[in-house]
């Protein structure tokens, strides 16, 4: 198997020869795509508070059960709902019909209220906790559905890669702060030394792959790549958290071969001071669906984002001006796939006895249906997949017609 | 390629080539460290259970102060850092005693047991035990009989926390009754379908009802474990045909007789001699030394230094390298002590240093410390480990370590020094090809042949 030193410079020429004509290593084109949909997974973590995201102002007990949070700087949408001012970003997206929201949703998931298996549960899309919940994750099940499908075609983005695409079917995991920091000569000669193993050979091809596109998009943003690792990884870990990064990456590659992405923003617990712990992620969340708008240009008219949480919170404020763990909450659906400028289903109202163990949000309908639907509408996955592999004892119901 | 025994030793079953600690090669020399003293927490100890309960004792008490008044006191945000400084603590200890302990296979024991028991924290006070059942469960019971492991394991407050333990009670017992609760099965389950057993292994849903039933004595307060005898359901419960707590309702003698009899069932044997070997040695291991192996479980009563004996002793044992990949956290110790880091650059950094230096790359490898993605833990494939993503933090984590701990090194000279016999010759010619000297010692840390075994 040895490999005599005039075989490893022929080896190396040609890799050279390619090299010169521009990839460094040739990127993996794939010859077919399942569908032209995109479809964007946000998850919020920490529990978002659907009564503060999407605030139904017209219910005059909104404001008794939350007389320091719910201020007049809220702005309406419909008359009956109002969204506060760090997502006022979006209301263009509201206006052109891009942005949607469905309320009084939750996830199967009752009583404990931990985040943990709250969401646990969310991304694994299943009816209940058991020792194997965290075996696959839905999107992975939906992708085992659909044919044509590649590596490429669903990527979790971020550090961790995600439980929603974990599973049998091919997915990618990447996160935008990874980054090689080894010369172009160091890479021919890893390509090399990986050629042999075709696990390794198939790994290296693709991150460098990955790699390089960045350096490209990087480049042409006028970023200036920096030479010192140790420096650029600090600083790069300290962004890291950055849902717009995470979204710019996301709209990077749903431009090309990919069609599923998936990323998580976190911050949302909000037991404290509400006001001001929930601006910055309510930022983010808002930059992030921004910044995809902004880089999928034409593609944004053939997308659909979605963002869930674990659970919404209790509808009365607590003692530090925060809310705690609840049940119903909100989730939000944006893109130009989206029949927006509504908020879709049926409000429980906030009367005492309307109230789920007379604390939270009644959750009206399950929020895999509205994914359900979504999946099906977009990639044709039969309604007995959807409620049987998926979203294993779902009830899909009737289709809400979010999507255009 | 030819493979000397000290190769397929130094990455079968230890952690490399060192150049800080001595290395261990010969199947005597390995099973004489599982039952010497554990060197890696004689040099590095660990915090005691009390000091932690301690912590969370008074953290619990200022906490609720928090939630009263709605402000955050200064003592409770000093307690808040100290638990969080202690998990960081926790970690770091982790590579300290991996990267300085001549004991490899102790120390790759010890992370394969881990993980055969493994505990994700969900919560805080999950988060803050986990150091001690790394010392107290796992650790202090690599050499001694898989029966006192299991114990061990099963009453620790991370276990039974984890597995929601500490909320099954007796439908029928006083507790049970005046609150209307009763079982959480996850416990007993695991027990029969991960720990023991096996999901192969001959059992019913019915043995895992009752195993429940006979574990609902078990909870925990604030000191750790304990038996509730209030929670216990009534009556005898039958499990795998043994009849348990015959007389009133069982107690915690019940429990320990009933995990040295599942210890040693014939399953057990064969599911941990299988477990054993796919994880050291292949996915499709030898069906012979899987055998050897469980034969020598049953006939030591589950004594564990015998059983690693008989799969040293085993040529099955021995077959070349290069079918697995190593996990991530075996690739960053392994890679450290080839490059020879000294003390001060692992244990003498501080522990948020250390976070950064070596828990953050371990997450973007894909194998976040104590975040196991469930009850059964981290998967054997390789496919799982060398992905794009996870192969990319190796390579980008290879250099890093390469500026910062291989200045005197020739990467010709590491080619040899850390994989031997393994280097192909196309790496060798790689090395010496490279560029700059970080970025030689790089290619052969981020090589297939170091990232195999």
């Amino acid at each position: 198997m040895s490999l005599s030193r005039r075989a490893f410079l022929t080896k190396t020429a040609i890799l050279g020869c390619s090299a010169a004509a521009s990839p460094l290593i040739t990127p993996v084109t794939f010859a077919s795509v399942p569908s032209d949909h995109r479809l964007v997974l946000i998850v919020l973590r920490g529990a978002m508070d659907g009564l503060h995201a999407v605030a139904p102002i017209a219910d005059p007990l909104l404001a008794k059960y939350r007389p320091t949070l719910i201020k007049t700087d809220f702005a309406d949408l419909d008359g009956t709902f109002a969204i506060p001012p760090e997502l006022h970003d979006l209301l263009p997206m509201w206006r052109s019909g891009e942005l949607a929201f469905a309320h009084a949703v939750s996830t199967p998931y009752r009583e404990k209220r931990s985040h943990f298996d709250g969401q646990d549960l969310l991304e694994a899309g299943k009816l209940e906790i058991d020792s194997r919940l965290r075996d696959s994750g839905w999107l992975n099940r939906m992708l085992s559905l659909m044919s044509g499908v590649q590596q490429e075609t669903a990527f979790s983005v971020g550090q961790e890669g995600m439980l929603i695409l974990r599973g049998d079917a091919p997915s990618t995991s990447w996160s935008p702060e990874g980054r090689i920091d080894l010369s172009p000569q160091a890479r021919l000669l890893l390509s090399v030394i990986y050629d042999k193993d075709p696990l390794f050979a198939e790994a290296g091809r693709a991150a460098m792959t990955l790699v390089e596109q960045m350096e490209i998009e990087a480049a042409m943003a006028g970023d200036e790549l920096d030479e010192d690792p140790m420096m650029a990884n600090a600083k790069q870990a300290a962004k890291a958290t950055d849902a717009a990064d995470l979204a710019a990456f996301a709209a990077g590659r749903l431009r090309e071969d990919t069609r599923i992405a998936s990323f998580s923003i976190g911050g949302w617990d909000t037991h404290l001071r509400q006001a001001r712990t929930m601006r910055r992620a309510m930022g983010q969340l808002s930059a992030a669906l921004v910044r995809l708008k902004a880089d999928l240009g034409p593609v944004w008219s053939k997308t659909t984002v979605l963002a869930v949480t674990e659970f919404g919170r209790t509808v009365r404020e607590n003692g530090s001006k925060g809310t705690d763990h609840g049940t119903g909450g909100a989730m939000v659906m944006a893109g130009g796939a989206v029949r927006g400028g509504k908020v879709y289903g049926d409000w429980p109202g906030l009367g005492e006895t309307d109230l789920y163990k007379r604390r939270d949000l009644m959750p009206t309908r399950d929020l895999r249906a509205y994914a359900g639907w979504a999946i099906r509408n977009l990639y044709g996955i039969g309604k007995t997949e959807v409620e049987t592999t998926v979203f294993p004892g779902l009830d899909l119901g009737e289709d809400p017609k979010f999507l255009l | 390629m030819s493979q000397s025994s000290e190769t397929i030793a130094a990455f079968r079953f230890g952690l490399g080539f060192s150049r800080v600690t001595e290395n261990a090669y010969s199947a005597n020399d390995l099973v004489q460290q599982t039952r010497d003293t554990d060197i890696g927490l004689s040099e590095f100890p660990g915090v005691p259970l009390k000091n932690r309960t301690e912590l969370l004792r008074r953290y619990a008490k200022l906490n609720q102060e928090r939630k009263k008044t709605g402000t955050r006191s200064q003592a409770f945000k000093e307690m808040s850092k100290r638990s969080r400084l202690l998990q960081l603590e926790d970690s770091q200890r982790i590579f300290n005693r991996a990267v300085f302990n001549p004991n490899s296979f102790f120390e790759r024991l010890s992370f394969f047991w881990l993980d055969h028991f493994t505990v994700s924290p969900k919560s805080r006070t999950g988060q803050v035990v986990w150091g001690d059942y790394i010392d107290t469960a796992i650790r202090a019971h690599v050499g001694r009989s898989f029966a006192d492991m299991l114990t061990a394991v099963v009453l620790h407050p991370n276990m039974l926390f984890y597995l929601d333990q500490r909320v099954s009670m007796g439908p029928n017992s006083k507790t049970g009754i005046r609150r209307k609760r009763g079982l959480n099965e996850n416990l007993a389950r695991e027990i029969l379908e991960l720990h023991t057993l096996g999901v192969r292994g001959t059992y019913s849903q019915k043995d895992v009802r009752q195993l429940a039933e006979l574990l609902t004595g078990l909870t925990i307060n604030r000191k750790g474990m304990v038996f509730d005898p209030n929670r216990s359901e009534p009556g005898p419960e039958q499990v795998l045909g043994r009849t348990y707590g015959d007389d009133g309702p069982a107690e915690l003698v019940d429990i320990i007789t009933f995990l040295h009899d599942v210890a040693r069932h014939p399953d057990t044997a064969r599911h941990i001699a299988r477990k054993l070997a796919v994880h050291f040695v292949s996915d499709t291991p030898d069906p012979d030394l899987i055998a050897a192996m469980a034969d020598t479980f049953t006939a030591t009563e589950g004594d564990l230094p015998s059983v690693y004996g008989a799969m040293l002793d085993h040529p099955g044992a021995w077959v070349p390298l290069g079918g697995k990949a190593k996990q991530p956290l075996d690739f960053m110790i392994s890679g450290l002590r080839a490059l020879g880091v000294q003390r001060k650059d692992v244990a003498g950094i501080s522990p948020r240093r250390a976070a950064r230096s070596f828990i953050t790359p371990l997450t973007v490898m894909g194998q976040p410390l104590r975040r196991a993605p469930g009850p059964n833990g981290w998967p054997e494939e390789a496919e799982a480990w060398i992905t794009a993503q996870g192969l990319a933090a190796r390579l980008q984590w290879s250099l890093i370590v390469s500026k910062r701990h291989g200045r005197a090194i020739d990467p010709r000279e590491f080619v040899d020094f850390a994989l031997r016999d393994l280097a192909g010759e196309s790496l060798r010619f790689a090395v010496s090809g490279a560029e700059k000297r970080a970025e030689g010692l790089a290619l052969v840390l981020a090589s297939p042949e170091f990232n195999r075994r």
